[in-house]
């Protein structure tokens, strides 16, 4: 097998297209699954994918392969150069992003493997010890990526951006498994991980959740903490598409044409940003498309990312663009980020200050299952999951019933009592796709609870 | 019936197999597979007829699981050589070593014959990748113009995707299949002064070829051509009234309450508690089965890996297990579950039913769900004898926004389209329309099924489960149904306007 590196220069070398992009990505994943205090599944895999994008004139043809041999690369170069000359033009195509080698271009790429668990596993392993003499098992999953992904293009563009992701995922349970409650956390390394500490903020949850009270559907005063706004706020990021709410379709589209940008959103002044340097959470600080859709374009690998507010101030700023979608919406071309980060005014609280401050309300611990109703208020529905706590003069009382909400992420921002302290916070839905996120908790007065789960 | 592509049977497969068996015999272990997979998936999208983008993209290594001492372990690799296979082997016992001290049920699994060097390949006429890619966009550009200047926007696209999978076992197994399925999608877009709205095509994905896109199956320039006037009486509908209705499911929307419902929840991992803390566990426990009043006494559930054309069929499980039918639910009662070998030999099934299923070289296989699919009555009414039986209710076509809860209790579903019933007569569609029940109250509330005339099989290529994330294409047959007292929202008041 060739390095990623001769791999990218030999591939634009062979191309006999107008202009090339080549995108490299080499993975490798380690994880482990587990159970009612015991290990389900676990693995480690490698993969190694080669994309070329062709351009002849403003048509593009993209193909994509595994573990491609040096001897098939003809091959795969010849099909995407044979696409792009067989594609209708393109109203994406611009010209591509210019620039030259990046430190580190040359460097080996460094895998994860199954010792990143070194430590992990049997602290784990102590824990389950733990949970079983104490009546708990414990439910979760732990995986560690590393991604290094290498962008060369025709126009001297030699990116490369190395890309670690870890979650845990603990959930622990009561042995009739009548109780439950989840926590997680998001890692680059593992080594930052305290399970023992992990488990015992949840063997305290399972204890609030000894006293049972059952409340009705309804509105209720509502603390979402940190990774429930964490997933509210990302379906928000996902449908923040400027072509489509320029064409009428989303909750950021304008009555009578256009988009909202500028228009007021909350009357907190809460800013919700995207920064590919922001510490903890660093991602590809250039854009990485593989192909073209709404909100990506091709055209744009290599473009440059920086600190990009949506909302700002409580205003929304910005939508995902591409540089063409920005030319037909007259906004700024603010591509998509891996990152997301919210934050409320100074000096709010923490999660803890704000439950002790509340007089009759709900604590959630996240929320699950979350599906779009309506496209056009972003009306979303879901569940509450793994313990909802009744909240009495500043204290938690017991457990509440589960429930299925119906709100819009849009629509809460408009009545968001109180923003905390913001922190990193693994999202509970969506840590699949989006682990990246920094946020707060919110306070909200009237919190749709649809109907009773009878889920615990 | 179509054969194998012998590109795909000229890689080495045999020899990585006997690398990474034997290496993994000479290290001790229990028992130990070796899965070398390719898979090739296309997607084009189109905006108003023109090309907005299109990939063409494969996945290709080889996978090896063993069972040492009690423990799984598995590693995959890319590169296709004997030496790599072999190593591939020794990381999994690695693998295995590592994770021992969190294992504390020691793996075995249920017994199943030896199939020695078979084959198999779906039902299917036209490979899709054997088309051009500019034949594929003219077509979808074609029916998109066809639909442009009655509405504002359409969207266009298609999926399709070729597996092809060799699997050996320590047992002697050897299976090579390929299986080809395809779904394309059109949604027509139109605003009507403040009103936006958007419906799309029924047409389900199946396990066919390209042939489905050219009238075998489907057909699709008669549903694009009603599509426009649809759209436009939906926008003029008025918004429902909340409350309780009676229903008549149509099966392009029942499929997706059927998986959501049934199929998720008569997995028996889940019923164990294996995905409790991602997927969730399942109300239909193991003490309930015989026992669990599921639906009414017209309720007749099957798994199956054998239907025709069905997503989810296939000849051998990646477990090695021959695709099976079986009972789910007989007469309203839960009968049976999903299983995979290690499940089938825990809790006494003797053999597993072929549910296990990989999405890719790099993941491990496990219990996926097979096609799910509700019975329809022999000699059963149509769908207009279904809405004749309404006095005041609903008919409900196409699937659209979906979401239940992690033990499969609470649900809540949309649709494309919603039909007031007056008095046994369809009276205009309805807006804004949302059903929530409870799974057993609703499944309990079906009065009755339609005949195998209103039977469709409908499905997903998508169906998400385990960490890290696999998904998995599964097919759900059904006939139209009618239900009785329904809990109907109006989604525009439940949003607080």
């Amino acid at each position: 097998m060739s390095t990623p590196q001769e791999t990218v220069e030999r591939a634009l070398a062979l191309s006999e297209a107008d202009d090339c992009i080549v995108i490299v990505d080499e993975g490798s994943t380690a994880n482990l699954r587990f159970a009612g205090n015991t290990l389900t599944t676990n693995g480690v895999a490698r993969s190694s994918q080669l994309t070329v994008i062709s351009v002849s004139g403003q048509g593009v043809g993209v193909v994509s392969r595994a573990a491609v041999r040096p001897d098939q690369l003809a091959e795969v170069v010849a099909a995407a150069d044979a696409a792009a000359r067989d594609a209708q033009p393109s109203d994406d195509a611009r010209p591509l992003a210019e620039g030259t080698a990046m430190d580190g271009w040359d460097r080996e790429v460094e895998p994860t493997s199954i010792d990143v668990f070194r430590d992990f596993a049997p602290a784990l392993g102590e824990s389950f010890a733990s949970a079983e003499a104490s009546g708990r098992k414990l439910y979760g999953f732990a995986e560690h990526i590393m991604t290094s992904t290498f962008v060369g293009s025709s126009t001297g563009l030699r990116l490369r951006h190395d890309q670690p992701t870890g979650r845990l995922e603990l959930n622990a349970k009561s042995a009739d498994m009548s109780r439950s409650a989840w926590t997680g956390v998001a890692t680059r390394d593992f080594v930052d991980v305290d399970v023992a500490a992990l488990d015992a903020s949840l063997a305290q949850r399972l204890e609030w959740s000894k006293r049972r009270v059952d409340l009705e559907a309804g509105r209720y005063e509502t603390i979402l903490p940190p990774t429930a706004v964490a997933d509210l706020m990302i379906y928000l990021y996902w449908t923040a598409g400027a072509r489509d709410a320029a064409d009428g379709r989303t909750v950021f589209s304008r009555t009578g044409g256009g988009t909202r940008v500028g228009e007021r959103l909350s009357p907190v002044p809460v800013r919700l940003y995207s920064d590919p340097a922001y510490p903890g959470i660093e991602c590809s600080p250039f854009v990485i498309a593989h192909a073209s859709s709404r909100e990506q374009s091709v055209f744009d690998n290599g473009v440059r990312l920086g600190a990009t507010d949506w909302i700002a101030d409580g205003t929304l700023r910005n939508l995902l663009q591409t540089r063409h979608s920005a030319e037909l919406t007259g906004l700024a071309a603010t591509p998509q980020i891996d990152n997301l980060i919210m934050t409320g005014p100074e000096g709010g609280r923490s999660l803890e200050e704000m439950v002790a401050s509340t007089e009759r309300g709900l604590l959630l611990t996240c929320l699950w299952y979350i599906r779009e109703v309506d496209p056009q208020t972003l009306l979303l529905t879901g569940l509450t999951r793994d313990g909802v706590y009744l909240v009495e003069n500043g204290e938690v009382v017991g457990e509440v019933n589960n429930f299925r909400f119906n709100e819009s992420p849009v629509d809460l921002l408009g009545r968001v009592t109180e923003v905390g302290a913001s922190a990193q916070t693994l999202p509970r839905e969506w840590n699949d796709y989006f682990t990246r996120t920094v946020m707060p908790a919110m306070r909200v007065p009237d919190f749709n609870m649809s109907t009773v789960s009878q889920a615990n | 019936m179509r054969q194998i592509d012998p590109d795909f049977l000229a890689l080495p497969l045999r020899r990585l197999a006997d690398a990474a068996l034997q290496r993994a015999r000479d290290l001790g272990v229990e028992h130990a597979a070796f899965r070398l997979e390719r898979v090739r998936a296309e997607t084009l999208r189109l905006f108003d007829a023109g090309l907005e983008g299109s990939m063409d993209a494969d996945d290709l290594g080889f996978a090896v699981r063993v069972i040492k001492d009690g423990t799984w372990g598995f590693a995959s690799g890319i590169e296709l050589t004997p030496e790599a296979a072999a190593r591939a082997a020794e990381e999994a016992v690695r693998v295995a070593a590592v994770s021992a001290p969190i294992n504390r049920e020691p793996v075995e699994l249920s017994p199943e014959p030896v199939y020695s060097d078979v084959t198999w390949v779906s039902a299917y006429d036209v490979d899709p990748f054997d088309v051009p890619l500019r034949d594929k966009v003219a077509l979808l550009s074609e029916w998109s113009s066809n639909m442009l200047g009655a509405v504002d926007h359409v969207s266009a696209s298609l999926m399709q995707v070729k597996e092809q999978k060799f699997y050996a076992d320590t047992a002697g197994t050897v299976t090579t299949q390929q299986r080809v399925r395809v779904h394309p999608v059109l949604t027509a877009m139109k605003t009507d002064g403040d009103r936006f709205d958007d419906m799309r095509t029924l047409a389900p994905p199946v396990g066919r070829g390209y042939e489905y896109l050219t009238g075998t199956g489907w057909d699709f320039p008669a549903e694009i051509a009603e599509i426009p006037d649809l759209l436009a009486e939906k926008l003029k509908a008025p918004s429902v009234d909340a409350g309780a209705y009676d229903l008549v499911v149509h099966p392009s929307n029942l499929w997706l309450t059927i998986h959501e419902s049934i199929g998720h929840a008569t997995e028996l991992d889940r019923a164990l508690g294996y995905e409790a803390a991602y997927a969730g566990t399942s109300f239909a426990t193991f003490d309930k089965l015989g026992a669990l009043h599921y639906g009414s006494p017209v309720m007749n559930v099957t798994g199956d890996r054998t239907a025709e054309h069905g997503l989810a069929t296939v000849g051998w499980d990646d477990e090695g297990v021959a695709g099976q039918s079986f009972d789910i639910v007989s007469d309203g009662t839960l009968v049976g579950y999903q299983l995979d070998r290690r499940m089938a030999l825990m809790k006494g099934f003797g053999r597993s039913n072929g549910c296990a299923f990989a999405d890719s070289p790099g993941h491990v296989p496990i219990q996926r769900m097979a096609n799910v699919s509700l019975r329809p009555a022999e000699d059963g009414p149509s769908t207009d004898e279904l809405i004749s039986r309404v006095e005041r209710g609903i008919y409900i076509l196409g699937d659209k926004s979906w979401s239940i809860d992690m033990q499969r209790y609470n649900f809540q579903f949309t649709g494309q389209r919603f039909y007031k019933i007056e008095n046994g007569r369809l009276a205009g569609q309805l807006r804004d329309v949302a059903y929530q029940a409870t799974t057993t109250d609703f499944w309990r509330s079906m009065e009755a099924v339609g005949g195998r005339q209103t039977y469709v099989l409908g499905g997903a290529f998508n169906c998400g489960k385990g960490q890290p994330g696999q998904v998995a294409p599964v097919s759900h047959g059904a006939p139209s149904a009618l239900f009785r007292g329904v809990r109907i929202l109006n989604t525009v008041q439940e949003g607080g306007k």
